[in-house]
């Protein structure tokens, strides 16, 4: 082979995507796209309301409309159809409801299932669904998150509480530092405490595709195709829950529309079709609608945050206090409890904080429940602690950015053991800082900021800033057993070189737009030393990738990646002694590079693709040497990574409608080495959209009755292209030590950087007119009221 | 049920159809066209946008019964409007410039790309996002989208 | 996402439509669907019979007539932004159905049928007030002409009666008048929190002839005279832009929603009076 050169450079190169050619041209296989014979649609019906008894389902109209096969209650369903998994409890007395798939008594928020029609058509099963007749008895409802947590309405009445779990971390217990009372303590006799409180407010994934599942229940083994994150994990429960032995369960999660959490759960819609597909015989079909999805799908966020920050006089940062109160909503989903609890290694960000107390309260209430959203948890303790340095920062008559310089771990500290307990093992923020403000253009700005507030114009403009890191790769194993997490957080990968000298790759991570047939093709190609097109990368099939821990939490390439090659070098090994006895030469005298075996001191040698047709024929192979170059590996991570950055956001603020418009947003992230530039810039761009679309746009609203009122992309509102801007992005790197190829995380970094980036940005320029602080998403009408507010206070 | 006949991607296709058929389930699921999705049920997200006798329209928000006599063109059949091998310009560009990451909005996104650059074979970056706005993205940020477009635009010039 | 079953009728002349209309106790009239289908998908509405408008040609096209223009009731917003005659006569109207919904609505959706939807954040609706249009409906007995004043009867009502279709709307002619559409919205897609239409005729430095007309700042389209009043026969300075726009919510009752307040809608509407002026008269 000639490409050894080529071969070599995969890594760090810009690779268009393999998966392009299908999804441009739209031939895609969506889980919606799907038909079997004799295939029968499901509809929902579900509950308008909050909180209610279930008194009486007619079904009878219904049943007799026109092709329509079962229509099917909770109590239809109760004996067979489970409870819905929590698989992380993050206290060993957590409070945990039972969550039936279909509503039996009673339903706990609006959008809850209550009855499910079966039709030969998904039209005649929406027609019937329209017939089924419910009479509820209307509960008080539990809705405000604080109101909540006093329990004076229960969202569950059976249990007595609204509090779920309380989940505490202080740095005096737990040895890692000092105590934060002291230290606010001193703080208020001779240093600075501020003291904040910020909400999260409640968000929606809002993934593209609409969640769908088919399930195919003839043959053997019971197949599932499902709109899902977590074909490996739905696999275990759907079994586990159901009673079904494991092997009898196939899931496939075909192309996927998007996920950013949303699609990491297992859904009541995934475990009705199951049960239903099932006790029916025949193939069924459930495809949610915009509005099903918005209010039915898990939602994220949704936290108040109550923080004590103890600095001294010049800024130094001595103790932070952390109290939240996170709404799980109306049941503990998959992960959901352990969403703050991800944020609690969080709050000390990049800062050397002596003295750290964070304690979450989980609330249950009325509304849909909560889950992973992007970042999950990691966005909302980024948000807190880099709106407070902002605030530190003016308290302090200091530079933003200079204040953060102040308290961060300087890039010869590493490794760190922060606060919260974690290694930090690589970074370099001085350099990120360094290159964004080069980029941004900071002192210019500032200029003209300092112009515009001079000349009162009524557009004014903020400079914010976010300096940003986050725990990612989730995770090693033990530190998830550590936290009562109810599985491991290895990956698992298969290299097998087939006769051809093609090379298949099997990873149990399941893409839904993340490029893993592109970026893992090229760390294979160049592991190997074969051609970037000669690897095809398999996943998404617990058939064709049985072992596997999916894709969330920036893993994928961390944690699966490093599988791939630990997979890759054992096929190496494999090749190894075959490869020799071909040469005629002793395995120890043998130099693998760019795909090929040489004998050192000589130009003999053979490439791997010869090894595997050689090892394919077996006609000559040493003996007791295997006639197979398949390998595979598990990897378990030995530590999280850290991916860090700095980001500058300049906004323009209309003092006179309250408008908020993007001037300016630069990024320098470090993320390690990087496989595909194209890929990483993609994840941040998109990463930040989101991110900002929390700090201006997107808020799940519910009215007084526990009704979604942004339950349509009409009062959901996502920003179009005509709301954003284009982004400078660029990068530093500091490899990660933790694994061979040095990759940090990138799926959620932009996410969790720009939400206080924008509000920063947006407080910065207003600030000189008394506003301080504002809630989330900074509306035109928030933005004006707090200037007017502020006015009127100065007056 | 009511008869139509109509032109989908060049090929003449005729039907009886409940009138309450949208366009966009006709494609799918009588034609087996499933390269064009549904995002939403609002008209807000655009990733069923198809061509209507030569603009783009969003296909659940037109009946299968108004597009009798129609001529009606998708993702794929977009390929094959235009002179040469390959893919359409504007795939290309969306390739090449990373466009896309889970593809659900792609098909939309791209027909409706092609429709902004026939109005406006070169337009600006802001003329490019506004000609965009209705058509939501949830992956990319939008930035790789627009420069694509751009990306389009002067390979066309 | 489905809608309930419906049956289907699509006249050819607007006769046929005014016959089937009648015949039809249940009926609503199909202009481009772009308000219509999605109200039928989410089943908010079931009709037992929808009369598709959209296979009559004579209810398309623009044409000149004399004193007015004349807009067919199913001439898709496209056309009509880019329509010659309504970009001479009209400006304030191309201007505004330039900011209607997004170019695949604009690619579908009716000039008519957005009016007869009669929306209080529609954009045309404003527009068509303050340009004095005037509403052509046919019926079982004809047809007769609506003036803009009286056609906007509430949210979602006109006076086009259940047995009535829209067939055009005459516009008078504008020619020369500068004109600016001002919308406020907090992402691109949304409906107007609040939108100003202003159309202005110039003498030299002097306002001659003014017309602001108010989006979603009440259950109908709203005419901002107080605006105008103070406009006309002042000089075109930013001082008396300002002083008059102060004037904008006058009498006004905006909704309260998501968006906003009713106060903010209040306050909206003077800003934006103040910049839909200033840019018609820098037209």
């Amino acid at each position: 082979m000639t490409a050894t050169q080529e071969t070599r450079a995969e890594i760090g190169r810009d690779r268009r995507r393999k998966e392009d050619q299908r999804l441009i041209t739209g031939r895609t296989r969506w889980t919606d796209n799907l038909t079997l014979p004799g295939m029968l649609h499901l509809a929902m019906v579900r509950s308008p309301f909050a909180h209610a008894r279930i008194t009486a389902i007619d079904t009878s109209a219904a049943t007799a409309a026109p092709n329509v096969v079962a229509v099917v209650t909770g109590a239809d369903v109760a004996d067979e159809q489970g409870s819905l998994p929590n698989a992380w409890a993050i206290t060993t007395d957590q409070v945990t409801p039972p969550h039936p798939p279909v509503a039996v008594d009673r339903v706990a928020f609006a959008g809850e299932i209550v009855a499910v029609v079966v039709a030969r058509s998904a039209a005649e099963a929406r027609d019937a669904a329209e017939l089924v007749d419910v009479d509820y008895e209307e509960l008080p409802a539990a809705l405000d998150l604080k109101e909540a947590a006093q329990d004076t309405v229960l969202a569950h009445p059976d249990l007595g509480t609204n509090k779920s779990a309380l989940w505490v971390f202080d740095s005096g217990e737990a040895g890692t530092g000092g105590s934060v009372e002291e230290a606010i303590a001193k703080a208020r006799t001779d240093g600075i405490v501020l003291e904040r409180e910020y909400r999260q407010q409640r968000l929606i994934p809002a993934f593209m595709e609409p969640r769908s599942v088919v399930v195919d229940p003839t043959g053997e083994q019971i197949t599932m195709w499902s709109a899902t994150q977590i074909p490996h994990i739905l696999r275990f429960l759907l079994a586990a829950v159901l009673g079904i032995p494991e092997s009898k369960v196939r899931v496939i999660a075909p192309d996927v529309g998007g996920g950013f959490g949303g699609k990491l759960q297992t859904t009541p819609e995934e475990f009705i079709a199951m049960v239903l597909a099932r006790r029916l015989g025949k193939p069924v079909k459930y495809t949610e609608t915009r509005s099903e999805s918005l209010v039915s799908g898990h939602h994220g966020r949704d936290q108040w945050q109550k923080l004590t920050l103890s600095a001294e006089r010049d800024g130094t940062v001595t103790g932070l206090k952390v109290e939240l109160l996170a709404d799980l909503g109306a049941y503990v989903s998959l992960v959901g409890g352990g969403v703050p609890v991800l944020g609690a290694f969080m709050f000390n960000a990049i800062y050397k904080f002596p003295a750290y107390h964070f304690a979450c309260q989980t609330v249950l209430t009325n509304k849909t429940w909560t889950d992973a959203y992007r970042g999950a948890g990691r966005p909302e303790a980024t948000f807190a602690i880099e709106r407070l340095m902002d605030e530190l920062a003016v308290e302090v008559g200091m530079d933003p950015l200079a204040v953060r310089e102040k308290n961060w771990i300087r890039h010869d500290e590493f490794p760190f053991t922060t606060v919260a307990g974690l290694e930090y093992d690589s970074g370099n923020y001085e350099a990120a800082t360094a290159r964004a403000k080069e980029m941004f253009g900071y002192d210019a700005l500032r200029a003209e900021q300092a112009e515009r507030r001079a000349s009162g114009d009524p557009v004014q403009l903020g400079i914010g800033v976010s300096t940003f890191t986050e725990m990612c790769g989730l995770a090693p194993s033990r530190v998830l057993g550590s936290l009562n997490y109810g599985a491991g957080g290895w990956e698992h990968a298969t290299v097998r070189m087939l006769p051809t000298g093609k090379v298949e790759v099997v990873t149990g991570t399941s893409a839904h737009g993340q490029g893993h047939e592109t970026a893992f093709s090229q760390i294979i190609a160049d592991r190997l030393g074969v051609a970037f097109e000669d690897v095809e990368v398999l996943h998404g099939d617990t058939q064709i990738a049985p072992k596997g821990l999916d894709t969330y939490g920036s893993r994928s390439l961390v944690v699966g990646g490093e599988a791939l090659v630990k997979a890759a070098d054992k096929v190496i090994e494999k090749a190894r002694p075959i490869a020799a006895h071909l040469l005629e030469a002793s395995v120890d005298d043998l130099d693998f590079a760019g795909g090929r075996f040489t004998v050192r001191g000589t130009d003999q040698g053979v490439g791997i693709g010869d090894v595997a047709l050689a090892t394919f024929a077996a006609h000559n192979l040493p003996d007791g040497v295997e006639p197979s170059l398949d390998s595979e590996a598990t990897y378990d991570p030995v530590n999280f990574n850290f991916p860090h950055g700095t980001h500058l956001c300049a906004a323009e603020v209309d003092t006179e409608t309250g408008e908020v418009r993007l001037r300016k947003y630069v990024c320098c992230d470090d993320i390690g080495t990087i496989i595909n530039p194209l890929i990483v810039e993609g994840q941040v761009h998109g990463g930040l959209v989101q991110g900002i679309a929390q700090a201006l746009w997107e808020e799940a609203v519910y009215d007084d009755s526990g009704t979604l009122v942004s339950g349509s992309f009409v009062d959901y509102t996502l920003p179009s292209a005509a709301d954003t801007i284009s982004f400078e992005v660029d990068h530093t790197t500091s490899p990660a030590t933790t694994n061979s190829l040095g990759t940090k995380g990138v799926g959620e970094a932009g996410t969790i950087a720009s939400t206080p980036a924008v509000v920063n940005a947006v407080v910065d320029a207003v600030r000189h007119l008394g506003v301080s602080d504002l809630t989330m998403p900074c509306t035109p009408e928030r933005v004006w009221r707090a200037v007017n507010q502020a006015k009127g206070a100065g007056q | 049920m009511t008869k139509i006949e109509l032109t989908v991607d060049g090929a003449r296709v005729t039907d009886d159809v409940e009138p309450r058929l949208l366009l966009v389930q006709y494609l799918r699921e009588k034609l087996g066209k499933t390269g064009t999705v549904v995002g939403c049920d609002t008209s807000n997200c655009g990733a069923c946008t198809v061509h209507l006798d030569g603009r783009s329209v969003k296909s659940c928000n037109v009946l299968a019964v108004q597009a009798d006599g129609a001529e009606v063109l998708t993702i794929e059949g977009l390929a094959d409007t235009h002179d040469g091998d390959g893919l359409h310009p504007v795939q290309e560009a969306f390739r090449e410039c990373h466009g896309l990451q889970c593809g659900f909005c792609t098909p939309g996104m791209i027909m409706q790309s092609v429709d902004l650059l026939a109005e406006n074979p070169h337009p600006t970056e802001q003329e490019v996002r506004d000609g965009l706005e209705g058509n939501l993205c949830r992956c990319t940020g939008y930035h790789n989208i627009v420069r694509a477009v751009l990306h389009a635009a002067g390979g066309a010039r | 996402m489905i809608p309930a079953q419906f049956d289907y009728i699509a006249p050819t002349s607007i006769d046929e439509a005014v016959a089937a209309l009648a015949q039809h106790e249940d009926a609503k009239l199909l202009a481009g669907g772009q308000s219509l289908l999605p109200v039928l998908r989410m089943r908010l509405n079931a009709p037992e019979t929808v009369i598709d408008l959209g296979r009559i040609d004579s209810l398309r096209g623009v044409r000149d007539d004399g004193d007015a223009i004349v807009i067919g009731a199913m001439t898709s917003h496209t056309e009509v932004r880019d329509h010659p005659l309504v970009r001479e006569h009209a400006l304030l109207l191309a201007k505004a159905t330039a900011e209607v919904a997004d170019p695949q609505v604009r690619h579908r959706g009716t000039f008519g049928g957005a009016l007869a939807h009669a929306d209080p954040a529609g954009d045309l609706g404003a527009p068509a007030l303050v340009l004095g249009a005037e509403f052509v409906v046919a019926g079982p007995a004809g047809t007769r002409r609506v003036a803009a004043e009286d056609f906007f009867v509430d949210l979602f009502e006109t006076a086009v009666g259940e047995d009535e279709i829209l067939t055009e709307v005459r516009v008078p002619k504008h020619t020369g008048w500068g004109a600016h559409y001002e919308k406020f919205v907090r992402t691109a897609q949304q409906w107007p929190i609040v939108a100003v239409g202003a159309t202005v005729r110039t003498e030299g430095e002097t306002i001659a002839e003014a017309r602001v007309g108010l989006t979603n700042m009440g259950s109908t389209p709203l005419r901002a005279r107080a605006v105008e009043d103070a406009l006309v026969g002042q000089p075109a300075s930013a001082d008396v832009v300002r002083a008059a726009a102060a004037h904008a919510a006058d009498g006004t009752s905006p909704p309260a929603d998501l968006n906003g307040d009713s106060d903010y809608r209040r306050h909206l509407a003077v800003v934006l009076a103040r910049r839909a002026v200033l840019a018609a008269v820098g037209d």
